[in-house]
């Protein structure tokens, strides 16, 4: 019911911001561009291991559908519309939709600065790590898209950046809190329990309307490019309580309170050698019992490049990232004390064929996360992603326990228009 | 003895070395001066856009297309700025390239990712890697410095219907691809016709031949067809460039980070 409502106030909104788009168009100059763009995929999911939780299937199928179009006028404003539609045969949860994007886009100069504002539901990206995300908090995660990628959902936002020789603010007003999707009881990659999200509760009393703020400040100094955040409103990450659903069966409430954090991302550009640092400061967050702490969590690491290796065309990149999290054991994520570790091959030929390896292991356990992904364009318009993700050796008291027998191999085929 | 021979050896080598300089100076002058030249014939522009098309073909005659925009500012002083945005093939559509080239130290990149919003600076070290997987390097298409080689003068000899002045160039930067270049320009307007990339080994690696020059704003010669050849895998890349206009309104802030994101 709750969901269904979201969806009504979500599609009248867009209703309202196409309204008023249409009527910026009928009123400004008939001269404007128009862009329909966007792509198409089916994709196949195969898990070769018998599911750990009843229910589960152990093959997929689906199509995923991203149109988009944009609009725009005599570079003073534009307005982008870019829905989603996920189909997947074996989770309803994870056939879901989706607006990315739906905003109004107007900028301008004052002087020597730039400004620029954002109205509409959009996503922002902060940060500079390839294992996580860890500053990057104004989008809610689509964790039905992927387990670890951290692929969002659209958000609506009021985005104003100020940037001159001075640096880039940035500031959000977030209206509307998205809750994190979750697999449903025949979707793989899940705890024992389902999370329902028709029993999303919220510390604060406006509930998912509460007005979160966010805010950072970018530099570049030299070969050093900073970036300090801060954010303060309803986590993104829920904590999970025991619940029971309409027929009494067992299963999980998300419980989002409030937080504050504050981030710090650099990079060092330094020849082949990307350096690359994220620390958070997390207040009032929770631990894996379920206390009440503050914490720090931060990623660090480095990428080094051989361009044109060995007298090929191929670029090789080394990475690796040491992720820790100041609860430890306690910590809500597998990154509380890992190693990352990867290897990224780009061929550079017609095909821009481009592979990706790596391992993500727990420095106090067995625990490994493998993963191979392959991309390749087909033709002009076709391309393949190809991915295979192992959990081996998962420690009984590590966080991924519950998704051990999980490992998959996913097939999408992409059509882009 | 010895000494005595030296002494003679020296002063005869000064003699015949001294009336020489003076009546022709140095290959090597001569190749910077041309060079610089070349290069102060292209100042002013200030700015321009333009649309790149690239034709792919492998040596079986498979065709591969690359549609791309592009956006130059020229920085007084310093090395140019540019805005590459790519609309084909259509998986890397909306990608941009963002360069702040520098005349002394090594250039600051930016490339934006659509798909993930992501803006990433990126290593300038990228030299001779290829562009788009074309035949053309990174390094055969940013707007080189005349600093960034040193130079000799070959020779003078006919191409097509001209003269060309024939001078050879050795890129300083130790990343470059190439242990030298010879590069064919006409004595009038110094346009480069030919340029032969010689690899690491000294082989013949390829060829670009530059045709279709036209003139804008009375004064600069831009070539609307290069064609890249690799004599070692048989493949070619055609760029053609198309919708040139220079001296548009563009200015420093097109080249920003904030509107990097904003590209379409």
């Amino acid at each position: 019911m709750i969901r269904r409502s979201v969806l009504c106030r979500v599609l009248s909104g867009t209703i309202w911001i196409l309204s008023t788009v249409s009527g910026f168009v009928l009123s400004a100059e008939p001269k404007f561009n128009r862009q329909i763009s966007g792509r198409f995929s089916i994709e196949s999911q195969w898990y070769p291991e018998s599911a750990a939780h009843p229910d589960q299937r152990g093959h997929a199928t689906g199509f995923v559908m991203e149109p988009e179009l944009y609009l725009d006028s005599m570079e003073s404003w534009s307005f982008t519309f870019a829905p989603f539609f996920r189909y997947d045969s074996a989770d309803t949860r994870r056939t879901h939709a989706d607006l990315k994007e739906a905003y109004l886009l107007l900028f301008g100069y004052v002087g020597n600065d730039e400004w620029e504002l954002r109205l509409g539901i959009d996503r922002a990206f902060w940060g500079v790590a390839e294992s996580r995300h860890l500053v990057n908090i104004v989008n809610q995660i689509d964790l039905v898209e992927h387990p670890y990628k951290e692929l969002k959902l659209g958000q609506p936002m009021a985005r104003l950046t100020w940037s001159g020789n001075w640096g880039m603010a940035e500031i959000f007003g977030l209206p509307y809190h998205r809750p994190r999707t979750f697999p449903g009881r025949t979707g793989r990659l899940r705890l024992p329990l389902v999370v329902d999200n028709d029993q999303v509760s919220y510390e604060s009393a406006a509930g998912q309307w509460h007005l979160d703020l966010a805010a950072r400040y970018s530099h570049i100094f030299g070969p050093f490019d900073i970036g300090i955040s801060a954010f303060d409103g309803t986590s993104r990450e829920p904590f999970l309580l025991p619940s029971t659903d309409f027929l009494g069966a067992p299963t999980l409430a998300p419980h989002y309170e409030q937080i504050r954090q504050f981030g710090l991302d650099t990079q060092l550009t330094a020849g082949s050698w990307l350096f690359k640092l994220e620390a958070i400061q997390r207040l009032d967050a929770r631990d894996r019992l379920g206390r009440k702490v503050d914490y720090s969590a931060s990623v660090i690491g480095g990428e080094y490049t051989f361009y044109s290796a060995l007298g090929s065309n191929v670029d090789i990149s080394l990475l690796g990232e040491w992720n820790s999290d100041g609860r430890g054991q306690y910590a809500t994520n597998v990154f509380q004390k890992d190693l990352f570790v990867a290897a990224r091959f780009a061929l550079n030929d017609v095909r821009s064929t481009e592979i990706l390896a790596s391992i993500l292991g727990d420095a106090d356990s067995t625990s490994r996360v493998l993963a191979f992904e392959l991309n390749r364009r087909l033709s002009d318009q076709w391309s393949l992603n190809m991915e295979a993700i192992a959990f081996l050796d998962i420690d009984q008291a590590d966080i991924s326990y519950e998704i051990r027998r999980d490992s998959f191999i996913d097939l999408n085929l992409i059509y882009n228009f | 003895m010895l000494p005595f021979f030296t002494l003679c050896l020296f002063i005869l080598t000064c003699l015949c070395a001294e009336p020489v300089f003076s009546a022709s100076p140095a290959p090597e002058e001569t190749g910077l001066k041309i060079a610089r030249d070349a290069h102060g014939r292209d100042e002013g522009f200030g700015n321009f856009t333009a649309r790149q098309n690239m034709v792919l073909r492998n040596k079986h005659g498979q065709e591969s297309r690359r549609q791309l925009r592009i956006k130059v500012l020229e920085v007084p002083e310093d090395g140019n700025k540019s805005l590459f945005v790519f609309d084909e093939p259509r998986d890397v559509r909306g990608t941009a390239l963002l360069i702040h080239a520098h005349r002394e130290s090594a250039d600051d990149q930016w490339l934006y990712l659509p798909a993930l919003k992501r803006v990433k600076r990126i290593s300038s070290s990228n030299r001779s890697g290829s562009f788009m997987g074309s035949e053309f390097a990174y390094e055969d298409l940013t707007p080189q410095a005349v600093e960034k080689f040193t130079y000799r003068y070959l020779r003078d000899e006919p191409c097509g219907d001209l003269i060309c002045t024939v001078s050879e160039r050795v890129p300083v930067d130790r990343k470059s691809g190439y242990s030298r270049q010879v590069v064919w320009r006409d004595k009038e307007e110094l346009r480069a016709w030919k340029v032969e990339y010689y690899d690491r080994k000294d082989s013949h690696l390829k060829t670009l031949t530059l045709g279709n020059y036209e003139q804008y704003l009375e004064r600069f010669w831009r070539a609307a067809e290069m064609t890249m050849e690799n004599h070692l895998t048989g493949k070619s890349t055609v760029l053609t460039w198309t919708d040139f206009q220079f001296r548009t309104d563009l200015d420093d802030r097109d080249f920003t980070q904030t509107g990097l994101r904003r590209v379409r």
